[in-house]
């Protein structure tokens, strides 16, 4: 990106000087100038389009991570108004619909795991389905995706996949409310009986980690972290059922467009009014998509614990916390000294409530929502805490990746998965997975400097760096 | 009235025809060219799917059926593309061959293949086709040119 276009407003938040006719609301850049130098220029004109939008409340923004995306950039959070004509757009959730990550605290240390990784990583890699056709353990009836829809992690929970526990720490208490499976479909239902408890492909993985260095002790402690203590950590989404609402909606959003004169500067920028009926059927089709994810995580949550309960008999695996970084929820945000009840799109942004937060429940009500910051197969992660500030700045919002500095296209020329695979080995991590191809495009060097999205999202006062993980085994799509 | 479909798979490899690939951030570009807008149309399918797999050893032992109605080219290539993902997805297949027939407004087409073996080669997978960057158009030298981002 070029950062001459941009002025600075301090370190980490830039803005675009625009006239008030280019714009409905101003636009906010998170991010060192280093981390704004290696952006897309796709980036600014993606945010600037999303500023544009009916119904914003400004400022749309963009995460120390972002990159170019569909419609809004990966990174990019704005808030809308259905009172004032605000609107919902697929493009601004994503196709991979409550895409998020899950973290699992275990009691055991490095020393614990190192005699056995060999063996532990081939029984996670043969537990959880992984990658392109690979299907899951446990296919479902169409009568229990249903269930699944309204019941989120919550339907999981109560057929054997996990405890209560898990529910509490996680966003919405595991269930989103307000689903709509009819508004779904059938074909994404169809997509979706063989594809629950399933990993996916992509930058989608499980990782085991181990607390590498801690940030902030007293957090680390609430939070149930300590030195060189293992965890589990799963990143992955609603799988094929939400990305063919997102296909659905998207194209019914566009072919809509004409009847209300509507004309969008990017078609995958397609939206509806909130208040509209199509509107209305997206966001019941969304929410079903929030609780298909919900209860994915939950599924491999439990497989995890199984292959660990093989390994290290009956163990105490409880959940950090389960958030998600595609959405579209409604809030309550005070903005400019008012409570206003807004929809607020995170496409790649992890949502960061700050402490005192009425959704948020001990020890979260103290310490502010736990946010993750996944890391790439050699490189650490980032669990951190919102922070009190985040709301005025970026609507309690925060990075939720390293963010791809290299396109897969370009990472294939650089590296060899198979010579990847034996470079990170020699480095301590077991990289599982049955494409190559797949593990050369997602090569750590693909990727942001992760510690450097982690201090410029501490800067910036969007969530505050808890503890630092490393990877010890990841099983990749 | 409705096209025709080919009852058996046409062979690859039409001369005139092919596929790139450009950058995408985060995902996959395809650029794809035919003599014909349907030979593009299919080069953009075969691009798709030669991303989840070697297409080389896939066998055409199954068939998927895919039709609809579009008179706007760019979303006809949207439409194409992700209901053969869509048939694939629900198939727990992976296709090698198409075939599509266009006749007004009306598309009809094909995707032969097979369900995942264990011995075939995995890529990484193409959950749909994106509105961005999405465009078909005949080119000055009077070849069907089609480009489109998929999500990965």
């Amino acid at each position: 990106m070029d950062v001459g276009r941009l002025r600075k407003i301090d370190d980490t938040r830039w803005t675009v000087p625009l006239a008030s006719h280019e714009t409905r609301a101003p636009v906010i850049l998170f991010g060192t100038e280093s981390l704004l130098s290696t952006m897309d220029d796709k980036v600014l004109e993606q945010i600037l389009n999303t500023s544009r939008l009916p119904g914003i409340v400004g400022p749309a923004v963009t995460m120390p991570d972002a990159h170019w995306g569909y419609g809004f950039p990966i990174g990019g959070v704005a808030a809308f108004d259905a009172d004032e004509g605000g609107v919902i757009s697929a493009g601004g959730v994503g196709f991979d619909i409550s895409c998020g990550i899950r973290s699992l605290r275990t009691p055991l240390t490095s020393k614990q795991i190192e005699p056995v990784i060999g063996e532990l990583s081939e029984a996670l890699f043969r537990a959880i389905p992984a990658g392109v056709g690979e299907p899951g353990h446990h296919p479902v009836t169409l009568k229990e995706l249903d269930q699944i829809m309204k019941g989120g992690a919550g339907w999981a929970v109560r057929n054997g996949f996990g405890t209560e526990s898990d529910l509490s720490r996680s966003e919405e208490n595991g269930t989103m409310e307000g689903a709509n499976p009819s508004a779904v479909s059938d074909k994404a239902k169809e997509r979706q009986r063989n594809e629950m408890g399933t990993l996916g492909s992509g930058n989608h993985y499980l990782e085991i980690q181990v607390v590498e260095h801690l940030e902030d002790s007293r957090t680390a402690a609430m939070f149930g972290l300590f030195p060189d203590q293992v965890l589990i950590s799963i990143h992955c989404g609603s799988r094929g059922f939400g990305h063919q609402i997102g296909t659905d909606y998207l194209l019914r959003f566009v072919k809509e467009a004409p009847k209300h004169n509507i004309q969008f500067p990017d078609r995958e920028l397609a939206y509806a009014p909130i208040r509209s009926a199509l509107g209305q059927e997206y966001i019941g089709a969304m929410k079903s998509a929030i609780n298909v994810a919900l209860a994915n995580r939950q599924i491999l949550t439990h497989l995890a614990r199984e292959v660990f309960k093989r390994f290290f008999g009956d163990l105490s695996i409880e959940t950090v916390y389960d958030l998600s970084h595609n959405t579209c929820k409604e809030e309550v945000h005070l903005y400019e000294g008012k409570k206003r009840r807004l929809w607020v799109h995170r496409k790649g942004a992890t949502r960061a409530f700050g402490p005192g937060h009425p959704a948020l429940s001990p020890p979260f009500l103290e310490t502010g929502q736990p946010v993750f910051i996944g890391g790439s197969m050699g490189t650490g992660s980032y669990i951190l805490a919102g922070t009190p500030e985040s709301e005025a700045l970026s609507f309690s919002s925060a990075s939720h990746g390293a963010g791809r500095a290299m396109s897969r296209h370009e990472a294939l020329k650089h590296w060899n998965g198979r010579s990847l695979v034996q470079d990170l080995k020699a480095k301590g991590i077991v990289i599982r997975s049955r494409s190559m191809r797949g593990v050369a495009e997602e090569a750590p060097g693909a990727y942001k400097s992760i510690e450097e999205v982690g201090r410029a999202t501490e800067l910036a006062g969007l969530a505050k760096r808890v503890a630092y993980l490393v990877p010890k085994i990841c099983v990749k799509g | 009235m409705p096209p025709t479909r080919p009852p058996d798979p046409p062979e690859p490899g039409d001369s005139g025809s092919s596929y790139s690939y450009f950058k995408h951030d985060a995902d996959i570009g395809i650029s794809a060219w035919g003599k014909t807008l349907e030979e593009a149309f299919i080069q953009t399918a075969e691009a798709t799917f030669f991303l989840m797999g070697d297409l080389a050893e896939v066998l055409p032992r199954r068939r998927i059926d895919v039709r609809f109605k579009e008179e706007d080219l760019e979303l006809a290539l949207y439409q194409w593309i992700n209901l053969l993902l869509t048939e694939a997805m629900i198939g727990e297949m992976i296709l090698c061959r198409f075939s599509l027939i266009r006749r007004n407004d009306f598309w009809e087409g094909s995707g032969w293949g097979e369900a995942w073996r264990e011995d075939l080669t995995r890529g990484i997978e193409v959950k749909g086709a994106t509105m961005t960057d999405l465009s078909v158009r005949k080119s000055g030298r009077g070849r069907w040119e089609t480009r489109l981002i998929v999500d990965v």
